[in-house]
């Protein structure tokens, strides 16, 4: 009989991703209305000195398939690693980090072992009487949600968002069994050759692609403002843009434009800074998740769309924002 | 190369509603248009084929209205196409479509398959990499740059810190990013001879040697959907005015935490 939650931990050159931990941490929650166990299942090359930090952050067993061939990430070789994990072990679920690499593996591993599988979920429940994963996603760009249940397959799968989920304290104390997994791997395992791989500190400017924008409209004063912007987009990871009237006076590029006449963008965040809010500009960002505008004018419009409206000015406000990112993302890393 | 590119017909908005008794979408009366990563497959496949030669065929599954979806890949300059569509089909989950489209994909025959990354509808991104799994070849996703080397396609894909450079034989699938290429316009002609071809539809009965019915529709999809509900339309939130920069500060970490950005 299927029992347990198995939480896919990624990892790209040894360096576990945090969404893992988020897992975990959401996992042992849902393992308490179940009551079993969480596993996490590590998959790479030499990453076995890795596991004892995820029993730290409250999984009860961690399963590592160790490999050379694991060393990058390719999709094949991994989802064969994970299939052989689930066929062994039965889990009741199995959840995975909705990133790139998450949103690649479990689709595959879902068709392979006939199961169901959720993409990009934002909320996980125990249902009290039945007993099955409540999967809760949105759709139409954030505009309906929907709750998803796999009532007959096993196991259970889902993708989650990362950020959504908090990971647990660590407890150095905690202890667990770490378990080395053995796959047999075939040279034709590895069915598409890496040529290269090319490593990016900074992505790409895309504005259309960012879950991020820090916006900067007229009321922002002088063009080199855009720097400190900049600053509070990398804090926040994410990218500058710009309403219409500083991209014609030259302070920015043409491609960071939003509106009617520049770009749509649907991020999670519109950061919208000094910006009146003319109905050209709205038409291209109002499919954002979250508006948080900052205005000196109480009267802007742009606060017609905002989900919170800041009444104040940019230059005070935007320097203290930037400080108390960082010390929120250094207290929460 | 026969290449298949697998689109899907969206609707060109965010007001879409709800069926209350099944919860699935109400399609009609909403415009629709072709998927934008799809449209982008559409035109690297086009530009595969007038590279390296051989066809492009589209396949779409959907009810008989998106009919006008295949046109325009017609127009575009498609050599055939294909739309999968049966009562059998409805209320599939990505399991159940991709077990679908493969069935199509192994009767028509395919040496590279291109699907889009996601539709914006869904947003799951699962259907193609279920297709690749389901006809199994190996599947190449987020793909933002494709070109052929003899026998091989060489394609950059993207992940959030890094791109790989993969080299991959047909039969193979590949998912698109909108970036891959820029889709052309129809032009007059095509547009003209796209009304004049055929489009050959796939049902139930032509597919069904590679299909077990109980694994596909709404009955047949591991997960279905219990319950759905609109978020509430987006109207003026809260307004600060007269408050301290520290206080706003304070605010905006808030929210950025309760809508999980930071």
């Amino acid at each position: 009989m299927s029992k347990d939650i198995y939480v896919v931990v990624e990892q790209r050159d040894g360096v576990i991703a945090k969404v893992g931990r988020e897992l975990i941490g959401e996992a042992t929650k849902l393992a308490a209305d179940l009551g079993q166990k969480v596993y996490a299942v590590l998959i790479g090359d030499a990453v076995r000195d890795k596991a004892q930090s995820l029993i730290e952050y409250g999984a009860d067993g961690v399963v590592c398939v160790q490999d050379p061939i694991l060393k990058e990430y390719v999709t094949e070789p991994y989802a064969k690693a994970l299939t052989a994990v689930i066929r062994d072990r039965d889990p009741e679920i199995v959840l995975y980090g909705a990133t790139s690499i998450g949103r690649d593996l479990a689709p595959r591993v879902a068709s392979r072992i006939h199961t169901g599988l959720t993409a990009d979920c934002t909320k996980l429940d125990i249902d009290p009487e039945s007993k099955l994963l409540l999967m809760t996603r949105p759709a139409f760009g954030g505009n309906i949600m929907a709750t998803i249940l796999c009532k007959v397959y096993r196991p259970q799968m889902a993708t989650v968002r990362p950020g959504v989920m908090k990971q647990l304290e660590r407890d150095a104390s905690r202890k667990g069994e770490i378990e080395e997994f053995k796959v047999a791997f075939e040279p034709s395992d590895m069915n598409v050759v890496i040529r290269e791989v090319i490593k990016e500190e900074h992505k790409k400017t895309d504005i259309t692609e960012a879950k991020i924008l820090v916006s900067g409209g007229r009321g922002i004063g002088t063009p080199d403002y855009f720097n400190t912007l900049r600053e509070l987009a990398d804090v926040l990871g994410g990218e500058v843009s710009s309403s219409r009237a500083n991209v014609d006076a030259g302070w920015i590029e043409k491609d960071r434009q939003v509106g009617q006449t520049g770009k749509t963008v649907r991020p999670s965040l519109y950061l919208a800074c000094g910006i009146s809010g003319a109905i050209q500009h709205v038409a291209g960002m109002e499919g954002a998740e979250c508006v948080i505008a900052i205005n000196k004018n109480d009267t802007a419009p742009i606060f017609d769309v905002s989900d919170l409206g800041i009444v104040g000015d940019v230059k005070v406000i935007v320097p203290k924002l930037i400080e108390a990112a960082k010390k929120y993302k250094a207290a929460n890393a | 190369m026969k290449i298949v590119v697998c689109i899907k017909q969206v609707p060109d908005t965010n007001e879409v509603k709800l069926d209350p008794v099944t919860n699935t979408l109400i399609r009609e009366g909403v415009p629709s248009i072709i998927n934008h990563d799809d449209k982008s497959g559409i035109e690297a496949a086009l530009r595969l084929r007038d590279e390296a030669g051989g066809t492009v065929t589209v396949l779409c599954m959907g009810p008989p209205q998106a009919d006008t979806a295949l046109r325009e890949a017609l127009a575009m300059g498609c050599d055939e196409a294909i739309l999968i569509s049966g009562r059998e089909f409805g209320g599939s989950d990505t399991w159940a479509t991709a077990a679908i489209i493969s069935a199509a994909l192994k009767k028509i025959g395919y040496d590279v398959v291109i699907t889009g990354r996601q539709a914006i509808d869904g947003d799951t991104a699962q259907v193609g990499p279920q297709i690749a799994e389901t006809i199994g070849v190996p599947q190449v996703s987020y793909v933002e740059e494709l070109r052929a080397e003899g026998e091989k396609l060489v394609v950059r894909r993207q992940f959030e810190d890094r791109r790989h450079i993969i080299e991959v034989k047909p039969p193979c699938l590949l998912t698109a990013l909108s970036e891959l290429a820029a889709p052309r316009y129809m032009h007059v002609g095509g547009i003209v001879d796209a009304y004049q071809k055929d489009i050959r539809i796939l049902g139930f009965d032509d597919l069904k040697d590679d299909l077990n019915p109980d694994f596909i529709g709404l009955k047949g999809s591991p997960t279905n959907v219990v319950k759905s509900f609109t978020k509430q339309a987006k109207g003026a939130g809260t307004i600060l005015a007269d408050v301290g920069a520290d206080e706003a500060v304070a605010a905006i970490i808030r929210k950025m935490e309760e809508k999980h950005i930071i």
